[in-house]
């Protein structure tokens, strides 16, 4: 068969000479059309000679002789012009019109010419039209309520799956549930804690700001003890976990589903909800409501330093002011601490399952994971003021 | 049709010397040597571990070697830095085993990714350019804009082929092209190597386990066993070479097999 020389289809192995753009020269003949081409056909070329040949047109039918002594380097891209130029018939006569063509050129600009035969597929481009903004509006409610239902319905079968085992200490996955507390939990114990001492000398110090002008700024530490202990202890860390734990949730199974994983699972009769949503569920329930009590302490700490440093109150009436506060405050905001566990847990699980093989998707899916349980809890968080208050708790 | 195989005339494209590869205590190459010439389609083989792919990826700048040297068109590319390195790199083309399509493109965009990127083409001229090399290797034109994922295994092999050819490289590089698909399409894509190869002149260096591409396709073989390339030359020599392992690779049931299919399709290069 054919064996290669090495100027067909490439560049020289060395830079080679300096390169001389291709050029396209006409000329009328008495035996007919004479066709020049002369130079480099190469890519970095291309748009400029794209201009050129777009100037020329051959008569259909008509014969041209090609003149190709001086034709220099040729790529596919000049191949897909030169074929471009000729047309079919005149690349299956190129044998007769130009004899002095090696046959790897042939080769190549046959092949091309094949491959132009060959048109784009043509993209229907949708326009925009008037109505098309209501059509938008109707598909994302759609959207919304497909995806309430779809959570509901994960969350239906997690509960399931919950009762089923829980007679049954055999399925009782003791080991992830504990790798996850460390995880989710442990791990997070760090940057909670700064988080909230922060938000605490924050409030503090607004409340000194505010209080000062009514001579009460004693009543700066009633403010950091009712807000940590009803809302920001439990709101903060919520927020926290939902940025850092459904994210890392969803790109787990997410990355299980691109895999594979999850229908190897399925195909060994091994339930994907048993062995990665509930003890994930289970390890975020546990591990807030403690987190809670981390944030809570840490923010009555950075209130502390602020009324020490700044407002002259002495540690032992700090603590003498917070112990009067009611311990029902405290129960108060550590309730809703498993209620927001649970949300964001299958949020994160159920975006992970939703995901699709590209790693595209998986992110897509982070991102929507963690709105939406920013979203919940922060709505979930209003319900129960409002519950509290109205229930005089 | 028995290929001519003189490869002394030939010019050597890469050359490998004592290239040694391990990870931790685990060698996997020691003291290798091989040659590529310019034209030729060298397949390589060697049991599953043999190294094959970590010799791929050390030749291609991906895994830098603990010892030898790898030049390509006479330059050492581990001694290569800036604009150098990225001009050698666009001179040849990779398709990986899985395609390695980015997902997030459609195959015309995937295609047309290096042309925009190198050679700094405006995106119509690139893309009119990737229709071009979509139909070269075979697709039809519904497929320029699918993504990845809605490609059917044998397609994204194509689509990879074409993104890897998107810049003309001399020297291609494939990673078991035909695993994972039919024998019907694994038949056509080797039918479509060769052809490509006989328009285009490049280069190939094929790492794969598919018998039948061997005998069909390959003008050499490297035989990659004991951490060096054992022996390497047209199928012929190869496999009449005096080696347990080589016997049994290409006169085992499925050699064979491959062996008959090839010559009764006169496909025996």
């Amino acid at each position: 068969m054919s064996k290669q020389a090495s100027t067909s289809g490439g560049s020289e192995v060395t830079e080679g000479p300096p390169l001389s753009p291709g050029r396209l020269s006409l000329n009328e003949t008495p035996d007919g059309v004479r066709l020049a081409i002369t130079g480099d056909w190469t890519l970095p070329h291309y748009p400029a000679l794209g201009k050129s040949v777009a100037r020329l047109s051959l008569a259909e039918g008509a014969a041209v002789q090609l003149d190709l002594e001086g034709l220099g380097e040729l790529d596919t891209s000049g191949a897909t012009l030169i074929a471009g130029l000729l047309g079919a018939e005149r690349l299956q006569a190129l044998p007769d019109s130009a004899p002095g063509m090696t046959a790897e050129r042939r080769d190549l600009l046959q092949a091309v010419g094949k491959a132009l035969q060959q048109p784009p597929h043509e993209v229907h481009k949708p326009g925009y039209e008037f109505g098309d903004i209501l059509a938008h509006t109707g598909v994302a409610a759609e959207a919304v309520w497909r995806d309430t239902v779809t959570l509901l319905d994960f969350m239906g079968r997690t509960l399931l799956a919950l009762l089923r085992i829980l007679l049954l200490p055999q399925h009782w996955r003791i080991t992830a549930l504990v790798n996850q507390i460390e995880q989710i939990g442990l791990n997070a114990v760090p940057i909670v804690a700064l988080l909230t001492f922060l938000v605490g000398a924050v409030v503090a110090l607004l409340g000194a700001t505010v209080l000062a002008d009514f001579g009460i700024t004693i009543y700066t530490v009633d403010l950091v003890a009712y807000s940590f202990l009803r809302e920001f202890g439990v709101l903060l860390t919520a927020v926290m976990l939902a940025g850092r734990t459904a994210s890392a949730f969803t790109a787990q199974i997410g990355s299980m589903k691109a895999n594979e994983e999850l229908d190897a699972l399925l195909v060994q009769g091994l339930d994907p909800i048993e062995l990665l949503v509930i003890p994930r569920v289970l390890a975020l329930m546990l591990t807030l409501p403690l987190l809670t009590f981390i944030a809570v302490i840490s923010g009555l700490a950075g209130g502390g330093v602020v009324s020490l440093l700044m407002l002259d109150i002495p540690a032992t009436r700090f603590l003498d002011i917070i112990n009067t506060v009611p311990l029902r405050h405290f129960f108060v905001g550590l309730s809703k601490a498993p209620v927001f566990a649970f949300i964001i847990a299958l949020i994160g699980c159920l975006e992970g399952f939703k995901s699709g093989a590209s790693a595209e998707s998986v992110g897509l899916h982070t991102t929507s994971s963690v709105v939406q349980s920013i979203f919940m809890v922060i709505l979930l968080d209003a319900v129960a003021a409002l519950f509290f208050m109205e229930m005089d708790w | 049709m028995i290929r001519t195989t003189d490869t002394t005339l030939s010019e050597s494209l890469v050359q490998v010397r004592g290239l040694c590869n391990r990870f931790g205590s685990n060698v996997v190459h020691e003291g290798l040597d091989l040659e590529l010439y310019r034209g030729e389609i060298l397949g390589v083989v060697g049991g599953t571990g043999s190294g094959k792919s970590v010799l791929l990826r050390s030749i291609i700048g991906l895994h830098r070697p603990a010892a030898g040297e790898i030049r390509f068109l006479g330059e050492d590319i581990y001694a290569l830095t800036g604009s150098r390195g990225a001009e050698l790199r666009r001179r040849s083309g990779v398709l990986f085993q899985k395609g390695a399509l980015f997902s997030s493109l459609t195959t015309i965009e995937n295609i047309a990714l290096p042309l925009i990127e190198h050679m700094g083409l405006p995106r119509a001229d690139a893309e009119s350019l990737a229709w071009v090399k979509l139909a070269l290797v075979g697709l039809p034109s519904e497929a320029g804009l699918l993504y990845p994922a809605e490609l059917s295994g044998g397609m994204v092999k194509r689509a990879a082929l074409a993104r890897a050819l998107a810049l003309d490289p001399q020297l291609l590089f494939l990673d078991e092209p035909t695993s994972g698909l039919d024998p019907i399409s694994a038949a056509a894509f080797d039918r479509l190597l060769l052809t490509l190869r006989d328009a285009f002149g490049f280069t190939v260096f094929l790492v794969t386990h598919d018998l039948d591409t061997i005998y069909s396709t390959c003008d050499r073989i490297a035989v990659l066993s004991d951490k060096r390339v054992q022996v390497s030359g047209t199928l012929d020599a190869v496999s009449a070479t005096d080696d347990p392992w080589i016997q049994e690779y290409f006169h085992g049931p499925r050699g064979r097999a491959a062996q008959q299919a090839a010559r009764s399709t006169g496909e025996v290069r």
